[in-house]
Parts: C-alpha cells; structure tokens; sequence
C-alpha cells in the first residue's frame, strides 16, 4: 500500500467508524425516548 | 444471479457514502412521505416519538430491501446506462457487505417496529420487504412482464404500515391507500418503461414493452389509470373523507385519465422524443404528492373543524 493509499484507506474508515458511532449514538437516545414514551403508558 | 458477476477486487473499505446510496435515498423520499401521510391521516393518537419511530422502521425496511434488490441485481445494473454506477456495478464495494447490510437494515427495521409501535405494523413491514426483496426482485421481475404490478404491492406497504401504527387494525381507509399506489404504479412504471425500452431489453428484464410489444403497454397503462381512478376518489365516496380530498382526488384522476390518452392512442415515430410518456411519467409522481398531501390536509380540516 502506497503512502497515498494508505491515506485514503485510514481517512475512509474514520469516515465509516464516525457514521456508525453517531447512528449508535442515535438509538441510544432513540430507545430511551421509547422507553419513556411506553413507561408513561402513552405508547 | 448474484452470483454470475466477476468480483471486483476491493482493497479499500467502502465509503459510507455507498452505503447510504445502496438505500435508494430518491426512492425512500416517496416511502417516507406516504408513510408521514399514512399517520397522519389515521383517526386517532399517537405520540410522536412513536410516530417518528414508525416512520423511521419503515424507511430503514425501504432502505432494506432496496439494499437486498441492488445485492441481487448487480450485473443486470452493469449492462444499463441509468444504473452503471452504483456502488455494486461500479466495483466500489464488496458483494457480501452490501447482502450483510440489507438483512440487517431490514431485520433491525422489523424488530425496531414490533418493539416500539406494535407487531401487526411489524408483521406487514416484513412482509413488505418479503415483497420488495424477494417476491418482486428474486422471482418475478425476471420471469413475468406483470412483475411491476406485484412490485407496486409491495411499494404500497408504507401509507398501510403507517396507518396501522396508530390504530392497531386493519380496516378499509388504509386498504385503500394501499390499492391507490398498487393501481397506480403500473402506469407510472410502464410509462418509464417505454422511453427506457432499450435498456431493458439488453439486460434481459421482461419488462411488458418488450416482451408483449408497446401496443400491449399502452393498453394496459389506460386500463390500469381507468382503474385508479374511482380507487382514488373511494376514500371520499365511503365517508373516509371529505370533500376537500374528494375534489382534489377527482380533479387529479382526471388529468391522469387526460394525460395517459395520447399515450394510448399513439405509436412510435421513427424518431420520437416520447413526450407524452415523459410527461405521464412526471405527472404521476406529482399526482402521488398531491393526493396524499390532500388527504392529510383534509384530516388536519376535520381536526381543526373547518369542515363538518
């Protein structure tokens, strides 16, 4: 793997791994949302 | 048939970006929007962390089982012009990552749905993807011409989903908005399917143009249209609705009706710009937006008792 590549490869899967923690992220807050929701009994 | 195409060598991992793309973002717009419109318009309450949750299960099974059709129908999107550059055929991404994707979207939206909003909504989510994915893609689009009448059942899952999400039944309004897109999408369909003839016809997709010929097609897309027609205004006729998505269902149909008539009358020029189906083909997706976006208007009137 050229410099470059390796570059490119390190930039990509930061990218990915950013995006899969943020989604992460989201439905963690999303099910405790849910979980409130259905607690409250208005699910 | 997924297992015909040469493996592209991929050292890099796939952008994120592809992934997104695999999910057919365009193609979702319309889901979540008939989706929106399937809550909305359903007697009833719902809290709208549950509501966003419903719409969301149903975009990640839309995303899903567009995931899975594009795993599976990578070489048939090498050989056409539209779709060469896709993730898949344009060699950006492993066959296997985008397969492993699609199960999981579509079995994380299923499971998200059945927890948070209720299982009969998650039960007719499954079996929109089961449609989507597999009925539509696997085994009729490349058998039988009629294959875009089963794939329109299945693209009319989401107003239905929605709808159950908030009542918890079955009853006839969201059987309707069901049938509205599954009558609908054979001329919207079929009109695209005549000014892209020759892309389907190298892969080998039996779409109905080139199997049963374009007089065929243009029978069939003012058949199906002629159909649609009282399903779209039946939402009014049985009560569901009033007058304000009645009027605008009427005035819609109509210019359907008027528009998908020279599509029927014509026959190709020699050399012809296809206008008629170009324009049937844009009309019917604004047709979509409009008529759905009436019925919640209608329903936010009755709320508000503007109307009776």
């Amino acid at each position: 793997m050229t410099p470059e590549e390796e570059k490119e490869f390190l930039r990509r899967r930061k990218a990915r791994n950013l995006v899969v923690a943020g989604t992460l992220l989201f439905f963690v807050v999303l099910f405790y949302a849910i979980t409130m929701v259905r607690i409250g009994g208005q699910g | 048939m997924a297992s015909t195409a040469p493996q592209t060598a991929v050292n890099m991992p796939a952008e994120w970006r592809d992934f997104l793309a695999l999910t057919k973002p365009r193609v979702m717009t319309l889901v979540i929007f008939t989706a929106i419109c399937g809550v909305l318009a359903a007697p009833g309450t719902i809290h709208p962390i549950i509501a966003f949750t419903a719409i969301l299960a149903i975009a990640m099974g839309a995303g899903g089982s567009a995931v899975l059709n594009m795993w599976w129908e990578a070489d048939i999107d090498a050989g056409m012009k539209r779709t060469m550059n896709r993730p898949l055929p344009g060699g950006r991404m492993r066959r296997e990552d985008a397969r492993d994707f699609g199960i999981f979207l579509s079995g994380v939206s299923v499971v998200l749905m059945g927890l948070a909003v209720g299982w009969l909504a998650a039960a007719l989510l499954f079996g929109c993807i089961t449609a989507s994915a597999e009925i539509y893609t696997m085994w009729l689009k490349p058998r039988t011409p009629q294959n875009i009448v089963i794939g329109g059942g299945a693209g009319a899952f989401p107003p239905l989903i929605g709808w159950v999400a908030v009542t918890g039944d079955i009853t006839a309004m969201p059987l309707l908005l069901f049938a509205i897109i599954f009558f609908w999408t054979p001329p919207h369909f079929w009109a695209l399917a005549l000014f892209v003839q020759t892309d389907y016809a190298k892969v080998g997709i039996p779409m109905l143009p080139v199997v049963a010929g374009e007089r065929a097609t243009r029978n069939q897309i003012m058949g199906y249209t002629l159909l649609l027609a009282p399903i779209a205004i039946a939402p009014w006729y049985i009560g569901g609705t009033s007058w304000i998505y009645g009027s605008v269902a009427v005035v819609l149909s109509a210019l359907f009706v008027i528009l998908a008539m020279p599509v029927f009358t014509r026959t190709r020029a020699e050399v012809d710009a296809m206008t008629p189906e170009k324009t049937l083909f844009k009309f019917s997706i604004l047709y979509l937006f409009v008529l759905f976006a009436a019925l919640v208007v209608d329903r936010v009137a009755a709320y508000q008792g503007w109307i009776a």
